[in-house]
């Protein structure tokens, strides 16, 4: 059984403490929740709280006059260890949150809570900040997709990627009609900008690597619809699943990795098709102009100003807007690691995690997540490969695959025993260890030797021997048959 | 910063397409893409592409290549009657490669190259192994920018069982910028180019010089495919052509993308007749060159120039001949070569190969490659090689004998070739036997040996020009050229198809069938002599010689019996 471990300490500042504390500070106290994922999977999740009161440092953190400003001092007080959370509770009137908001989530692994009166109402409010912070039953259950029973997910659970010991992102600028628009991307300058930083910070979860590239010629699989009221052509939501296979067939295979590729697609259409807008579901534009496919990446549509006179030369030169394609691909990157901050009660308020893209604790959330799948993904395994064995007994297994699965199996249970302990690093380290051991032993080429040789075509050759030796043999059957049968019909006749 | 560096890196592309009438009355078309990037593609330093091909890009860096050529070819190319070819590939799929010297386990990185090689293409390049994997020493030397040739960097390898189709084109195709949309490909149509007497697509990567004083390396891809018309007998016995007839398309611009997209048509007078032939429309300018030893006249067509399209949309390229011109003085080439296997029996047998050289009076040498698998144990002290009557002794002889299911027979040898000769080598073998699971399906087809490879310089007639290579069109500038004097040139045989004592693959079978019929029968009399019950049984009338008796004895009156 799997047991997710959360050291939280709650810290409350003079004047936050509830009247009805069950002993003195410091104390500690555990809290424990079960998340069944089907009849027979369930986590438990336990969070082993810690209350005591503020330090002069942290007092004097606390002191200061905004929220952001006391998250940032009191960054160098905190456990920083990964996965382990750090909640202050300041008194009802404090001028540190803005009115109307009674949390706030700051850049890295701490939280402020107004006091909310009686302890269990801030027990309730803890609770909640907790698993933003670090898990939630519905994170849990995306992370075993495969283990819930169809239909009881979400289809946003399913967007997000599956984990993997490393990523490739590719952007590519699809250019349908040179002739026309000579399209120019600072695609180097807008990785170094934009997305490096939020992949440095992503480092720790998987390796990624980041290319470009300007395919011409490639067009989207559907035609769009003139709409003549604004002069301009639509893609409708329904047809957007249409769009993306013709122009996959040109996106080249990652050849050099066997890594999962995210896709992000930038469209400019060609003169003939422009401007070109998407529509949602119920006809209206899509602001950003852009659509993202679950576990596959994004598309967006970037329109070409039409020329002031008609008369311009083609081909047109056009440079695209970084930030601005920048901006909509790294909210798809998001939302395709399933780090989305929506569904939020409205008095929780969350610092925005600046240039990097991506708060400590968000990326504890994944971390969190991926360690639970990578859990179930090397049970799963391993669970495949016992089958396969029973079912057939010719596979042969070497001692270096027995090994491979040995050292699954060890580096599984030392990430189960670190989670207990509340290691998230190191669990989601082992973890990573046990995919890596137990996809190498499951896809081993040894194992596939001789794999089919079936019963029944053993059972063909010898069919010379059993067929002319069956005859008698049936024959005879057939002879006592006939001749019990006949000693029943006339007994009187034997003696 | 980063903006600036952008664009700093030039990338380019030429599109050029070579027609050459043949003498036998055959029209060789050959297409020559050159992607050059002024980028260094080492490990990992870039991984921006525009031009250039992602999935190439990424495998020459990812994987340490500093060379590569691959090339995918069906039929043969006749030098004999066709001439010298522009670039020739042996049947089936050639790849050779030169690594980094930063490579350290070369052996590792060639199969992981030819895996990730065979299914970009769809080829069966991932059976290359070490069996039909040799180290050359002296025929392949890098053809582009390199400082010191360690030949443990190279790798070559033949399959010239691989059949080339349409599958092999596509990705190919997908390869270019422009695709098969616009420019020079729309002529590149599937069901036309494997209607063909020959047909051979290639890919060279090389680094360059990026310009004259050569102190940047520039990176260049070249996609060329050459195939060869048969129009003599398409075009019930006339030799003209045009575009259309050979690849039912016509030229309507050229890539959007290219720096130069040019169409050349080789006019040049045969046998010092003036102008036999004719081409329509009239071409935008004449280009004259000394290509392989020969004085070339080329009709040029620049599908950039506005003035070609302002008459008719699309260009159709037509050429059609003054009067019938008569075969029987076709110009044969300096060199070329025939091999063929000898003997009889299923135990022994004998390559031979012929080299010819044809030139009135110079010699020069030349590298002959042969690689045979393993299966054929050559024997090298019956080596002989005769010239004229006389032996000839190769000045160089490098042979590494095969190891049973492991490596195949290197033989190369530097020879002397005497002007206006015809030099044989012969090289017996013996057949092994192989295990009934290492046969090929179909094995009565018998077993391919790839060609050998000939690369020599070869003298030239006529004294050749130094010119700029940027310059020069695509098809003379792939083989560094040497001096003035003389040309670089590679040429292959034919593949072997050798026959192996097969076995009965349904004995084994029919054995089984035959034992067990056996078994089957004993066990049966056996069972039937166990289970059988055995009545007595009253004798009711008797036999027929107890009949006869009553018979007689009632005739004679006596007591029956």
């Amino acid at each position: 059984q799997v047991q997710l471990v959360v050291p939280v300490a709650v810290v409350f500042s003079p004047g936050s403490v509830p009247g009805d504390l069950p002993s003195p500070l410091p104390f500690r106290d555990v809290q424990e929740m079960e998340i069944s994922v089907n009849l027979r999977t369930s986590v438990t999740s336990r969070y082993e709280m810690a209350y005591r009161g503020t330090t002069a440092q942290e007092e004097a953190a606390l002191a200061a006059a905004t929220a952001r400003e006391a998250d940032a001092a009191l960054r160098p007080l905190q456990d920083v260890s990964m996965g382990s959370l750090t909640m202050y509770v300041v008194p009802e009137t404090s001028s540190l949150l803005p009115q109307g908001t009674s949390v706030y989530v700051g850049r890295h692994r701490s939280a402020l809570v107004r006091a909310g009166g009686s302890l269990a109402a801030l027990h309730a409010r803890l609770r909640q900040v907790t698993q933003v912070m670090s898990f939630t039953a519905t994170s849990i259950a995306a992370a075993l997709s495969d283990r819930v029973p169809d239909g009881r997910l979400s289809p946003d659970a399913r967007r997000s990627l599956k984990s993997s010991l490393g990523y490739e992102i590719t952007f590519s600028l699809l250019n349908p009609d040179p002739k026309s628009h000579a399209v120019d991307w600072d695609i180097e300058g807008a990785v170094n900008r934009y997305v490096k930083p939020v992949l440095d910070k992503l480092s720790l979860v998987a390796n990624f690597s980041v290319d470009s590239q300007i395919l011409y010629y490639a067009v989207l699989g559907v035609t769009p619809r003139y709409d003549k009221e604004s002069s301009s052509f639509l893609l409708s939501a329904h047809s957007l699943p249409h769009v993306i296979n013709p122009v996959e067939a040109r996106l080249g295979s990652s050849a050099a990795s066997l890594y999962p590729v995210l896709n992000f697609l930038l469209y400019v259409p060609e003169r003939s098709h422009s401007p070109l807008y998407i529509q949602d579901k119920d006809g209206a534009p899509v602001s950003t102009n852009a659509f993202h496919s679950p576990r596959w990446g994004g598309i967006m549509v970037y329109n070409v100003e039409a020329p002031a006179s008609p008369q311009a030369s083609l081909p047109l030169h056009v440079d695209v807007d970084m930030a601005r394609v920048m901006e909509v691909f790294l909210a798809q990157l998001r939302l395709l690691f399933g780090l989305s901050r929506e569904e939020l009660p409205p008095e929780f308020l969350l610092e925005s995690p600046g240039n990097e893209g991506l708060a400590d604790w968000e990326l504890d959330h994944l971390l969190w997540a991926h360690t639970v799948e990578n859990i179930a993904t090397v049970s799963t395994t391993l669970t495949s490969l016992a089958q396969l064995l029973d079912k057939i007994g010719n596979i042969v297994i070497k001692d270096d695959v027995a090994s491979e699965v040995y050292r699954a199996v060890a580096s599984v249970q030392s990430a189960v025993a670190k989670l207990a302990m509340g290691h998230l690093h190191s669990a989601f380290q082992a973890s990573k260890e046990a995919v890596t051991s137990s996809e190498r032993a499951f896809f081993d080429p040894s194992l596939l030797h001789l794999l089919y040789f079936p019963d029944d075509q053993k059972f063909a050759i010898y069919i010379p021997l059993f067929l002319p030796m069956a005859v008698p043999i049936l024959l005879s059957l057939a002879k006592i048959v006939r001749e019990t049968r006949q000693r029943k019909k006339e007994p009187t006749k034997m003696d | 910063g980063g903006s600036g560096a952008g664009r700093e890196r030039r990338d380019e592309l030429r599109e050029e397409l070579l027609l050459s009438p043949l003498p036998t009355g055959d029209v060789a078309a050959t297409f020559q893409f050159r992607t050059r990037w002024d980028a260094d593609l080492q490990r990992g330093a870039v991984s921006h592409y525009r031009l250039f091909p992602k999935a190439l890009g990424r495998l020459v860096a990812a994987l340490g290549v500093r060379e590569l050529h691959l090339a995918l070819t069906q039929g043969f190319w006749r030098t004999r009657f066709w001439g010298q070819p522009p670039l020739q590939a042996p049947a089936g799929a050639e790849l050779w490669v030169w690594f980094q010297p930063t490579v350290t386990d070369v052996d590792k990185a060639w199969k992981e190259l030819s895996n990730i090689l065979s299914g970009i293409f769809c080829a069966s390049l991932n059976f290359i192994d070490s069996t039909n994997t040799v180290i050359p020493t002296a025929s392949f030397k890098p053809l582009g920018l390199a400082n010191g040739t360690d030949h443990h960097l190279l790798r070559y390898a033949v399959l010239p069982r691989e059949v080339v189709c349409t599958e092999n084109l596509t990705p190919w195709k997908k390869l270019l910028p422009c695709g098969s949309k616009a420019g020079l490909a729309v002529l590149l149509k599937a069901e036309r180019l494997f209607h063909s007497s020959y047909h051979s697509q290639a890919v060279h990567i090389r680094p360059v010089c990026r310009d004259a004083s050569c102190m940047a390396v520039s990176w260049e891809l070249r996609q060329t495919l050459a195939v060869v018309f048969d129009v003599f007998s398409s075009g019930q016995g006339k030799k003209d052509w045009s575009l259309f007839k050979m690849f039912s398309r016509t030229l309507t611009d050229a890539c959007p993308l290219a720096s130069q997209s040019k169409v050349y048509v080789d006019i040049s007078p045969k046998n010092k007749e003036k102008e036999l032939l004719e081409v329509t429309p009239p071409p935008t300018s004449v280009h004259e060159a000394v290509v392989q030893g020969d004085k070339k006249t080329y009709a040029v067509y620049d599908l950039l120039s506005p003035s070609l399209f302002n008459t008719s949309r699309s260009l159709n390229v037509q050429l059609k001949w003054k009067r019938p011109q008569d075969s029987s003085e076709m110009p044969i080439p300096v060199l070329h070569a025939q091999r063929y296997v000898g003997g009889y029996g299923l135990q022994t047998g004998e390559i031979c190969t012929l080299i010819y050289n044809t030139h009135p009076y110079r010699a020069f040498p030349v590298i002959l490659l042969e690689t045979v698998p393993w299966y054929l144990r050559l024997y090298v002290h019956t080596l002989t090689i005769i010239t004229k009557g006389k032996e000839n002794k190769p000045s160089y002889i490098h042979y590494q004998p095969a190891q049973d299911r492991r490596r195949p027979h290197l033989l190369e040898m530097l020879i002397q070739l005497p002007a206006n000769s015809v030099t044989k080598i012969t090289i017996q073998f013996e057949r092994a036997l192989l295990k009934w699971t290492e046969y090929p399906p179909d094995p009565n087809h018998g077993f391919y040996v790839g060609s050998s490879v000939l690369s020599a310089l070869v003298p030239s007639v006529i004294a050749m020009k130094d010119v700029d290579v940027e310059q020069s069109p695509l098809f003379t500038s792939l083989f560094p050229s040497s001096d003035g004097s003389s040309y670089f040139v590679r040429l292959y045989t034919e593949p072997l198809l050798v026959n192996l004592p097969t076995p009965d693959f349904s004995m084994p079978y029919n054995v089984i069938c035959l034992t067990c019929t056996v078994v089957a029968v004993c066990y049966g009399s056996f069972y039937n002599l166990l289970t059988r019950t055995f009545h007595v049984e009253e004798p009711s009338r008797g036999g027929l010689a107890k009949r006869l008796a009553n018979v007689i004895r009632k005739l004679r009156g006596v007591p029956l019996l």
